[in-house]
């Protein structure tokens, strides 16, 4: 076998992938391949190191909480918003309240007339 | 809320918490943009497919059922929903596999150990794995950094687990030659047509 017949395959060294005894056979004798594996488990190495580096975008997490927040959830509304949410509401409910009073003493009143 | 650990908090938000939903997305958010960056290499896609991860965490999160861990569920999300948007992508531009980027490496007769700290070494990993093509780049950044198993992977870009084996060494492959060159290194296009073929 030649090196670059085993060369793809000493990519899979790392994963502790056995070669196949051509392969083997020839990595046991030639100083190259042994430098080339060699050097993925380095590579290997380097790439596991980055697990745990992060890349950061904080400005983005408020955008994203606030697309995965549930369309009427009162209870997670703070501060100004929630005030604004809670009278427009009262405000709702009043307006219906006296709406109903106008129109229950209407309807009375057509009744008294007839 | 801040107290609770990674599964109460799974568990709460199976149950309708939003609170405790918001708290898991607040912990897991770093590592979820990380990822999708490493496998996108652009920060608006990363938070194209970030957002999209999260939503679809939402809609399933009564599904999972705590078989693996809550991050590596996240992670496989994370991996699927970039490779549709990769994907869908690489249809307009008819980016295939086996286009070739060349890595420009400055200096290719310097050893990095030799010459850099582990800082400078990173920088010139995270150079090479931008400069992969996606679909390899996405191979080894789950595999090597992330430390998913090959049939994870598979499934979640879609492809057979020979594929992603492939794709796997082409990319270790083409990251060694350019971190660490040896003497007599061939070039990449001398293995695309037996890779083509395995693939």
């Amino acid at each position: 076998m030649q090196c670059d017949e085993v060369s793809l395959l000493l990519a899979a060294t790392v994963d502790d992938e056995p070669l196949g005894m051509p392969a083997t056979r020839h990595v046991s004798t030639c100083l190259h391949c042994q430098a080339e594996v060699v050097q993925y488990r380095k590579l290997r190495r380097a790439l596991a190191a980055m697990r745990h580096d992060l890349v950061a975008d904080d400005e983005f997490l408020p955008d994203l909480l606030e697309v995965l927040r549930p369309p009427a959830d009162v209870t997670r509304l703070h501060g100004g918003r929630r005030r604004a949410y809670l009278s427009g509401i009262a405000a709702a409910a009043t307006a219906g309240a006296a709406g109903a009073i106008v129109l229950a003493s209407k309807i009375s009143k057509t009744r008294l007339a007839s | 809320m801040a107290s609770h650990d990674i599964n109460e908090l799974v568990e709460e938000a199976q149950g309708g918490d939003h609170r405790a939903f918001e708290e898991l997305v607040r912990r897991t958010y770093a590592d979820t943009y990380t990822l999708a960056f490493r496998l996108t290499g652009d920060e608006e896609d990363a938070r194209d497919v970030v957002q999209e991860t999260y939503l679809r965490v939402h809609k399933s999160l009564k599904k999972f059922r705590g078989d693996a861990q809550f991050g590596t569920w996240i992670h496989r999300i994370t991996a699927n929903c970039a490779s549709t948007l990769l994907g869908r992508r690489s249809r307009h531009r008819h980016d295939e596999i086996d286009d070739e980027i060349q890595l420009a490496d400055d200096h290719p007769s310097r050893d990095p150990e030799q010459r850099a700290d582990v800082g400078e070494l990173r920088n010139q990993l995270t150079d090479a794995l931008r400069g992969l093509p996606p679909k390899l780049r996405a191979v080894v950044v789950l595999r090597d950094i992330y430390d998913l198993p090959h049939e994870a992977i598979a499934d979640e870009l879609g492809i057979s687990e020979t594929a992603a084996k492939v794709r796997l060494h082409r990319a270790r492959k083409r990251l060694r030659e350019r971190l660490y060159p040896l003497a007599g290194d061939v070039s990449h296009d001398s293995e695309s047509e037996e890779v083509g073929r395995a693939v």
